[in-house]
């Protein structure tokens, strides 16, 4: 298990944190699009559904956009817009 | 197509979770009339365990994402929860309906919460969240609660390994108590019987003041629950808003309205903010009613059987030795976590041939039961089957064995929360959330303790995530 933050093209980036539980999710998720640029989108893929909870209140607070989420195959899969 | 038969497997794990409860009720309701004390607590763990789950709630989550996110959910859903117990703690204290007592107040509660708000943060979960995180399927959870609540906890209170840090007045004052010599051999023991028991305790509702001010049931109200739980916690509520929220909505209010905003927005920025996740706020409303309605059970059963501890019932069956050497058992009447899993530990322990009962702990307090008959043990137990059911219902079970760097947080954390809530006598419930409804102003020593300790354990794993960052983006 390790975290993985790759940048998958022009402003596109992929952060993995599947296995990690609460607090690491969030954390990563919010040290991610720090690094990022305004418009930006990154995929965030996780199993800890207390951190969905966490990520959707941050985008909202903070104006990021959740532009997709979706579960498969025990997995979440959040697709979020930096703002 | 598959996500409909997910779910159908869900509903039917839930349903034969829910039905393995309902059959270990019926064989202890055979058994005895008495281990219905026992099923009630089990029931009420089984309810915490669902609404738990369900609001995704845990008290680690209330200062660690405040501090590492800068999300309120958590912290918002507690304190609406404590609003409600502490009406209805009120309102039984008030027709002597309560098990709620006061605990000792002094430092060590301030101390104790700092060691458990570090150890919570690290672990991924306080301590009913770890066990609902169990239920979820969660291997780092179940590590922080065997070896850390466990294994941890029911050492922490055995060994001499702490003698270095008793004052002698400790040892004299302790000594003084008159306890059994072949009960009082650990550090611990001499930290409760030399400071602990020779501190005060403090219930609002009993102080001079309030029962002078206030005589008869309005005592509760106004001391127990206005002063010590409402007005704190409304002023934490609106701190939280001004702090983390107030900017960004007033922003966007501003924006929408084009132009000036006023008192009015700023009560619809603080509504906004107890409502952003519905669920956990919902879900805080039930807990702090069901938490009222546990107590209430419990002394109703006890009423109901004669008793104020459910050691006595344990002897009336011939089981003498289950209990104490005061006949009595770890039976809070409330909810309440660690105690148990520290009993849990213990017999475990006992197993591989070592005395667990030569301290007070567990020699003169909290008994030593056998699993099957320790009634907190199955409200924890409630709590994981609860948290199954639910998780299963919504597909959000999954087994999840700790790896790499989770196995040494969940291990450190567990410790730390077991470590940490012996010296308090409780955890972020039994010595935060339930206190603090009932009156004591000792609860909330050990809640600022907690946020300190969970702020000390975000900035180790800031540092620590930024560090992978890092080395994550030197490939771009």
């Amino acid at each position: 298990m390790a975290m993985k933050f790759e940048k998958t093209g022009e402003g596109a980036y992929m952060l993995d944190v599947c296995g990690y539980v609460c607090p690491h999710p969030q954390i990563y998720c919010k040290k991610s699009l720090e690094k990022m640029n305004e418009g930006d989108v990154v995929e965030v893929i996780l199993d800890n559904p207390s951190s969905v909870e966490t990520i959707t209140q941050m985008c909202e607070q903070v104006g990021h956009e959740v532009l997709d989420k979706k579960t498969e195959g025990g997995k979440i899969y959040m697709k979020i817009k930096k703002g | 197509m598959a996500d409909q038969e997910n779910n159908k497997k869900g509903q039917i794990w839930a349903f034969l979770i829910t039905g393995i409860v309902i059959l270990i009720s019926l064989l202890y309701y055979k058994a005895n009339i008495y281990y219905m004390y026992l099923v009630a607590y089990m029931w009420f763990g089984f309810a915490y365990g669902m609404m738990l789950q369900y609001g995704r709630f845990c008290f680690a989550s209330a200062s660690r994402d405040l501090f590492a996110a800068g999300v309120p959910r958590m912290a918002v859903g507690i304190l609406v929860a404590l609003i409600f117990f502490s009406l209805i703690q009120a309102t039984l204290a008030s027709t002597n309906m309560s098990t709620f007592h006061p605990a000792p107040f002094g430092i060590h509660t301030l101390i104790s919460g700092m060691i458990f708000g570090v150890g919570m943060v690290l672990a991924g979960g306080c301590a009913s969240g770890s066990l609902y995180k169990i239920g979820e399927g969660n291997g780092t959870s179940f590590l922080a609660a065997f070896f850390g609540l466990c294994i941890g906890q029911a050492v922490f209170v055995d060994v001499k390994w702490f003698n270095f840090l008793i004052p002698q007045k400790w040892v004299d004052s302790a000594l003084a108590k008159g306890l059994p010599a072949d009960k009082m051999t650990s550090s611990f023991d001499t930290y409760l019987a030399g400071y602990v028991w020779n501190q005060p305790t403090l219930q609002m509702s009993h102080t001079k003041a309030i029962s002078d001010a206030f005589p008869g049931a309005l005592k509760y109200f106004v001391g127990d629950s206005l002063l010590n739980a409402l007005i704190p916690a409304t002023v934490l509520l609106i701190v939280i808003y001004w702090v983390w929220i107030r900017k960004g909505f007033m922003k966007k209010r501003a924006k929408q309205k084009g132009g000036a905003t006023g008192f009015g927005d700023e009560l619809a920025g603080l509504w906004n903010m107890i409502t952003a996740s519905k669920r956990t706020t919902l879900m805080g409303v039930l807990i702090g009613i069901v938490a009222g309605l546990h107590i209430f059970v419990m002394k109703g059963l006890q009423i109901k059987f004669g008793v104020g501890n459910f050691g006595q019932l344990l002897t009336r069956m011939g089981h003498t030795g289950d209990v104490s050497i005061r006949g009595t058992v770890f039976d809070p009447g409330y909810w309440y976590i660690t105690s148990q899993e520290g009993q849990l530990g213990a017999w475990i322990l006992e197993k591989f041939g070592w005395n667990m009962r030569d301290n007070i702990f567990f020699g003169i307090n909290n008994g030593l039961p056998e699993p099957w008959r320790n009634p907190a043990l199955w409200m924890s137990l409630g709590i994981i089957f609860g948290a199954m059911a639910m998780a299963r219902l919504n597909n959000e079970f999954k087994f999840k064995l700790p790896k790499g760097e989770l196995i040494a947080w969940g291990l450190i954390g567990g410790l730390l929360m077991g470590w940490g809530s012996r010296p308090a006598l409780g955890c972020n419930i039994g010595a935060f959330f339930i206190r603090v409804a009932g009156g004591d102003p000792s609860g909330w020593l050990y809640g600022i303790g907690m946020v300190g300790g969970a702020f000390i354990g975000v900035k180790f794993f800031n540092w620590w995530s930024e560090r992978k960052m890092a080395k994550e983006m030197e490939a771009f």
